[in-house]
């Protein structure tokens, strides 16, 4: 049997056999290392403990217990989970109308965000104005840009079915039927999308010229070297856009409150019962129903539930969305 | 390393959720006493009202500080419940708290938000004799008493005396039937078809049409004796329903959702009652004051609501509810903080300050019979509803207005058409309720 003679005993080949630290000090070497990677990190191990440690902890805690915010918790086992998937008839209408929120939203922002900075990319003479004008919307406060949709969409009065009925089209009832509340409310989300614009025409104005040059003197279209040159130049991108949508559809709450209550001709009382998820809770999303049951039930312990659960689908369908953009392409930022 | 982290990770989370079940604690229930007479104290009052109606508050507390000029008061308005819940979780709840939210009575008194009154109200020999039954039933939950009335609010007919002539109707309709063929008179449609004119709107949700208001009209109990969910068992839910989709029929669904949709704000001046485009409507009192302020030349009337058929001999009533107050758990200066509240809510002279100020019902049968009182011409009507041995009030329950939300989306359901079996509706809002309830105990 051939013996290995480099084992990690031996010395390696120009390594000082000389001056080489006795064990005691290197490990003592090693703990100052490990204490000053630690100090290092501290303020984002202090942030990631009381911002996200505590708060999760805490939630999963409360999510065994009935807990009105006001006296000492009580355990009841798994009581608030069987309610929430066999007893609560609200919850699988606020997922639904949630999971539509974020298809629509998602796909809409990411779509419409897309075009716009292509279009504002390729303008030249007052591109600082456009690329002003559809940001514009991005800085309306939440609740103003709500009343003025509700305003403008109002189907007897609004402009947007005057301007329908122009053309012989008998305007929808939008935020006043439960068929176009959502649909409504995806286009404020629209509307409102001007981040996500900019971030991709910041995108696509990186991408090099030299690879558009290069592919169109090979004889590639303008489709060809959108798909094979710009679209997985900007991927990195694209995936923070989406990702970035999905959680702004999750939480949609201030939008659909302020809609609701406006449209319900209950404006006096936001989020009470006459208005909330006005019409026949169409607009009531998942965030809303557990600020509902936290803050105004009293059942913090049951929202604590909710918001678990709703953890728990928002992180499998980021890992799912993540490794399956990596499978068909989607490059992390490098 | 490796090991070591995920284990202090563990230890610190389990730590942690520990410490969290332990960040609150129960209020004692201990009396305070009076400040004396040269003790200075200052209260913090909060409340929702704001502009003019804070105005009307702040004079009444200017009262109080005369007669206790020991006691100086911060009167900060706007402040709704989410905000007082809020700063009792905190601990910085303000001394007294007005809350124009009767329905979240039962989750004040269950959680202890609000301090159990009894033990002042015993201690200074109040006379809550004088406070109409209903108004007693709103404002105690379970045997705890952790709010006082202050002022109430009840509800009538608002009719359109123009429009009323227009179509030859003498009176306002005392029964449901009646209200069904008035309406029907007063309707006009445009050319296209659509509501120009609505006799009455029947749409749950809409305005003051709640389900709170309408209940007592057709004698529908919201639970039974053992305070159970009763709406399956209560034959005046039936009647409701019934006569409620045989209105929204006459007007179509779409018609009436599209007449809704383009009618002004409740409280603004453009409501369509205040426009003409409404000719009878169930409001509260206050809805005077917005006519006086935003719509003077309306020429209206006001009448007691109508009944169903069968319940002609219990018209006169309405629902009842209003204005509570009472001391937040951690109040600093609870004594002076129940000094305040006996004040305004026993004292005549200001709850009738209050009352003519606001336009909403005093709530003690001394203030009812003021001189003083101001309730003349169309407010009239509302101090006999509210004297009606047929007005009652809202259960209170310890999930505050959790049951009126499922029996309210089951209504909408109900009007929309989609649901058609009205029997397992009501039972299966009776289970919902029911369901939600546990989830509090």
């Amino acid at each position: 049997m051939i013996q290995d003679t480099t084992t990690a005993a031996a010395p390696r080949l120009g390594a000082p056999l000389a001056g080489r630290p006795p064990r005691r000090r290197r490990s003592r070497a090693a703990a100052r290392n490990r204490w000053t990677v630690l100090a290092f990190m501290s303020p984002w191990v202090v942030g990631f403990g009381v911002f996200f440690l505590y708060p999760l902890g805490a939630t999963i805690f409360y999510s065994f217990t009935r807990y009105d915010l006001i006296n000492d918790p009580t355990f009841v086992g798994f009581r608030n989970y069987v309610f929430l998937f066999t007893q609560d008839p609200l919850i699988w209408v606020s997922i639904r109308n949630t999971a539509y929120l974020v298809v629509a939203i998602t796909v809409g922002r990411v779509v419409y965000g897309l075009l716009t900075a292509l279009v504002l990319s390729k303008v030249k003479r007052g591109a600082g104005i456009y690329r002003t004008l559809f940001y514009l919307p991005a800085l309306a406060p939440p609740v103003a840009a709500a009343l003025a949709f509700v305003f403008l969409f109002n189907p007897g009065t609004g402009p947007v079915n005057q301007f329908l009925a122009l053309f012989g089209i008998k305007g929808p009832l939008w935020f006043n039927d439960p068929a176009f509340s959502k649909p409504a409310l995806t286009v404020l989300a629209l509307w409102a999308s001007g981040e996500i614009m900019v971030v991709l025409l910041a995108a696509l104005l990186d991408v090099p010229t030299e690879y558009h040059e290069a592919a169109s003197l090979d004889g590639a279209g303008a489709l060809r070297r959108f798909w094979s040159i710009t679209l997985p130049s900007i991927s990195p991108v694209l995936l923070f856009a989406v990702v970035n949508s999905i959680i702004v559809g999750l939480q949609y709450f201030t939008e659909a409150v302020v809609a609701g209550a406006v449209a319900s001709g209950s404006s006096d009382a936001v989020g009470n019962v006459a208005s909330i998820g006005y019409p026949d809770n169409s607009t009531l999303t998942f965030p809303m129903w557990l600020y509902e049951q936290g803050f105004h039930s009293y059942n913090m312990g049951y929202a604590s539930t909710m918001a678990i659960v709703l953890f728990l689908v928002s992180a499998v369908f980021t890992i799912i969305l993540v490794r399956r953009m990596r499978v068909t392409g989607v490059q992390e930022e490098e | 390393m490796r090991k070591v982290i995920p284990a202090v990770a563990v230890t610190a989370l389990a730590a942690l959720a520990l410490s969290a079940c332990s960040g609150t604690g129960s209020s004692s229930s201990s009396l305070s006493p009076a400040p004396a007479a040269d003790e200075k104290v200052t209260l913090t009052v909060w409340s929702g009202f704001a502009d003019r109606e804070l105005d009307v508050v702040n004079s009444a507390l200017d009262g109080f500080h005369k007669l206790h000029p020991n006691i100086t008061i911060t009167s900060e308005g706007s402040q709704d419940d989410d905000k007082i819940a809020q700063a009792v979780r905190g601990g910085t709840a303000p001394d007294v708290a007005i809350s124009g939210n009767a329905n979240a009575l039962g989750q004040y008194c269950k959680t202890g938000a609000f301090q159990d009154l009894g033990g002042y109200i015993k201690r200074d020999k109040v006379d809550l004799g004088n406070i109409p039954k209903a108004v007693q039933a709103y404002t105690q939950h379970d045997g705890v008493r952790c709010a006082m009335p202050l002022l109430a609010d009840d509800y009538g007919l608002y009719y359109n005396k123009e429009l009323f002539a227009k179509a030859g109707i003498t009176a306002p309709p005392k029964t449901m039937s009646e209200l069904r063929a008035d309406a029907e008179k007063l309707t006009e449609l445009n050319p296209d078809g659509s509501i120009k004119v609505a006799g009455f709107v029947p749409t749950i949700g809409f305005y003051n049409n709640r389900l709170d208001v309408w209940a007592p009209q057709f004698g529908a109990d919201w639970q039974n004796s053992k305070g159970d969910s009763a709406l399956a068992t209560s034959k005046g839910w039936t009647d409701l329903f019934t006569w409620q989709k045989k209105m929204t029929d006459f007007y179509g669904q779409d018609k009436l959702t599209a007449f809704t949709a383009a009618a002004g704000q409740k409280y603004s001046p453009d409501n369509a009652f205040q426009t003409g485009q409404i000719a009878m409507m169930f409001d509260g009192e206050f809805r005077t004051g917005f006519i006086d302020a935003q719509a003077p030349n309306i020429s209206y009337g006001t009448a007691p609501l109508p009944v169903a058929d069968d319940l002609s001999g219990s018209y006169g009533g309405s629902d009842v509810g209003g204005n509570i107050i009472g001391i937040p758990k951690g109040a600093k200066h609870a004594g002076a903080a129940w000094e305040l509240i006996k004040y305004l809510s026993t004292d005549t002279e200001p709850l009738v300050q209050l009352a003519n100020g606001l336009k909403n019902v005093p709530t003690t049968l001394d203030a009812l019979k003021s001189p003083d009182l101001k309730f003349t011409g169309t407010l009239a009507p509302f101090l006999d509803i509210f004297a009606s041995k047929h007005s009652s009030s809202l259960p209170t329950t310890s999930n505050g207005a959790a049951f009126l939300k499922t029996a309210t989306d089951f209504a909408v359901k109900w009007q929309t058409g989609g649901a058609s079996d009205l029997k397992a509706g009501l039972k299966d809002v009776d289970s919902q309720i029911q369901n939600d309830n546990a989830l509090q105990q």
